[in-house]
């Protein structure tokens, strides 16, 4: 299908919307009716038609919008784009894995032509064609890493491997939950882990770094996380928070189905081949209450998911104050019914909502 | 009383041993105010006789005593920015084998450490031991800046002015603890500032 992209904003006036489309491919992150912490990885292997795993780098309708949105940060704040110096050869190693990624999933909207070392990449959407020598930094206008991941959406983290762990030491970060690559950058994976509650107790961290050390070219693995945003707001990030945190306290019964949004993040963990870095794409979705609400299944399962969130982790991800106006809105669309295993709405064939109780 | 037992807390903050005399062909030792007695705690004799003292007394009384330790160079400064210039070229001229030697407030050891890291030793491999005040180094997430000693929570950029949370998140390569604005969701409401610790 050719993708009709939105003219969009995720800042002022908002405007950002989900086609039908977007809402039923929408990565809901719950498999089941309850949620804690887990290693919850998969591998990257493509998935259904249509959905947000299928490719390895997801380009939908907020493509265009969200590259937008992304210059504007970083030309607020260049600080967002950092590169250790040497991190430059992971930052062609993402260069090369994107396009080659996407030139070959998207062969309608992408190409990449090699010469030896003389790439032509051409990027039709964004209407850019740009001949460059592989390798050479002096023949782009950006580092590797800017170039490319400002034809990309999400953030990327570019993680260097040594004494058995796992460095922030580059990356992208402009549509983060609330979280610094300036104060981060150089920490290992336990130390920028730091600030988050119960996971290092349960050992998820331990585990996960295992898993992501052992990562191998060709076999990149993903998941899903989760928070909550009010308005679909990209940069939530701590660096803008004493600007955009006044937000979170304009949500009314009245207008919380259509600004309070689940933000989902896709994560994915890709080896690099000349740096052996590991690049750590997170590719954040937003989708509105009200738009959730369409598909019967989230519906229910949503609210039974943020009523039993250990208070810890709805504190954590930002929304414990919200929390009882988002049940009172959640609970209208749960009638109790069952739900199936898993995160497909299942809307052809999940009951429709019995409100026979109000109606 | 200059020990204080610093309660668990999250990965990223670092934790501070008792400094401990190791063999090396040559030695630098960096302390302000109370850290000195770490230093004269840890002193020998023979460690004295390749040794580098860099002190910053910051109101203290060791200079003597550390003078009279006898180290092959002594230097006392007046603050650290003072001082940075010369432990840069200190690490710059340094041979393998150089130990290196932290204690006094979470400032100075920070900072002498991201230098000793630049000079390429690895963070692992410097002694640091706390001594004296408790007080951070805290940086604005939000205008980046800087405050020193900061002893209180919440307290005020000393560049942007916003009221800030001290937060127990550290950065080696910031040398400093992140501050984050306390009043966004509610501005002006900003609880009474009481001890770090208390």
């Amino acid at each position: 299908m050719t993708i009709q992209f939105n003219d969009e904003t995720f800042r002022d006036d908002y405007s950002f919307h989900n086609s039908a489309w977007a809402i039923r491919r929408f990565p809901f992150p719950f498999h089941e009716d309850s949620y804690m912490y887990s290693v919850n990885m998969e591998q990257h292997r493509g998935g259904p038609a249509g959905s947000i795993f299928e490719k390895r780098f997801d380009v939908d309708e907020h493509y265009l919008s969200e590259m937008r949105d992304r210059a504007m940060v970083l030309a607020d704040d260049p600080l967002r784009c950092q590169s250790l110096p040497h991190m430059t050869l992971a930052g062609w190693d993402l260069l090369e894995l994107i396009m080659v990624s996407k030139s070959e999933d998207y062969p309608e909207l992408f190409e990449l032509h090699r010469n030896g070392n003389t790439w032509r990449w051409v990027n039709k959407p964004m209407g850019i064609d740009d001949t460059f020598t592989f390798l050479d930094e002096a023949t782009l206008p950006y580092g590797p890493l800017e170039y490319i991941t400002r034809q990309a959406q999400g953030d990327f983290c570019v993680l260097d491997q040594r004494d058995d762990n796992l460095w922030m030491d580059a990356g992208i970060v402009t549509t983060q939950a609330d979280w610094s690559l300036d104060f981060d950058i150089g920490m290992n994976f336990f130390e920028w882990h730091a600030p988050v509650p119960l996971a290092h107790e349960k050992g998820v961290f331990v585990r996960a770094l295992k898993f992501l050390l052992n990562i191998q070219q060709g076999s990149p693995a993903r998941r899903l996380n989760w928070t909550m945003t009010v308005n679909p707001l990209l940069d939530t990030s701590p660096e803008n928070y004493h600007k955009w945190g006044i937000q979170k306290t304009t949500l009314t019964p009245e207008n919380i189905g259509q600004k309070q949004h689940l933000r989902v993040e896709l994560q994915t963990f890709f080896r690099l081949p000349r740096s052996n870095a590991l690049v750590f794409p997170i590719r954040a979705y937003l989708c509105s209450f009200q738009d959730l609400m369409t598909m019967p299944k989230w519906g229910r399962r949503l609210h039974r998911v943020i009523r039993d969130l250990p208070e810890e982790l709805a504190t954590y991800k930002g929304f414990i104050d919200n929390r009882t106006m988002m049940l009172d809105y959640l609970s209208k669309f749960d009638d109790g019914l069952p739900t199936s295993d898993g995160i497909w709405p299942e809307f052809e064939t999940e009951p429709s909502l019995n409100l026979s109780e109000d109606s | 009383m200059s020990k204080f037992e610093f309660p668990p807390s999250i990965r990223s903050r670092p934790i501070y041993r008792t400094l401990e005399p190791r063999k090396g062909p040559a030695h630098l030792l960096i302390a302000d105010a109370a850290g000195a007695e770490a230093m004269l705690d840890m002193a020998t004799t023979e460690m004295m006789q390749t040794a580098h003292i860099i002190y910053i007394p910051k109101g203290a009384d060791f200079g003597g005593k550390l003078r009279a330790l006898n180290p092959a160079k002594y230097y006392e400064g007046p603050s650290y920015a003072a001082s940075v210039s010369r432990i840069r070229k200190v690490l710059a001229d340094a041979k393998m084998g150089l130990q290196v030697y932290l204690a006094g407030t979470e400032g100075l050891m920070g900072q002498a450490q991201l230098e000793a890291t630049n000079a390429g030793i690895p963070h692992t491999a410097i002694q640091c031991e706390h001594r004296g005040s408790v007080a951070r180094r805290m940086q604005c997430v939000h205008c980046k800046g800087i405050t020193e000693d900061v002893e209180v929570d919440p307290f005020i950029c000393s560049h942007c002015g916003l009221n800030l949370f001290v937060r127990d998140h550290y950065s080696r390569r910031i040398a400093a603890y992140q501050g984050v604005c306390i009043d966004a969701e509610d501005p002006g409401n900003v609880p009474p500032s009481k001890g770090i610790y208390e």
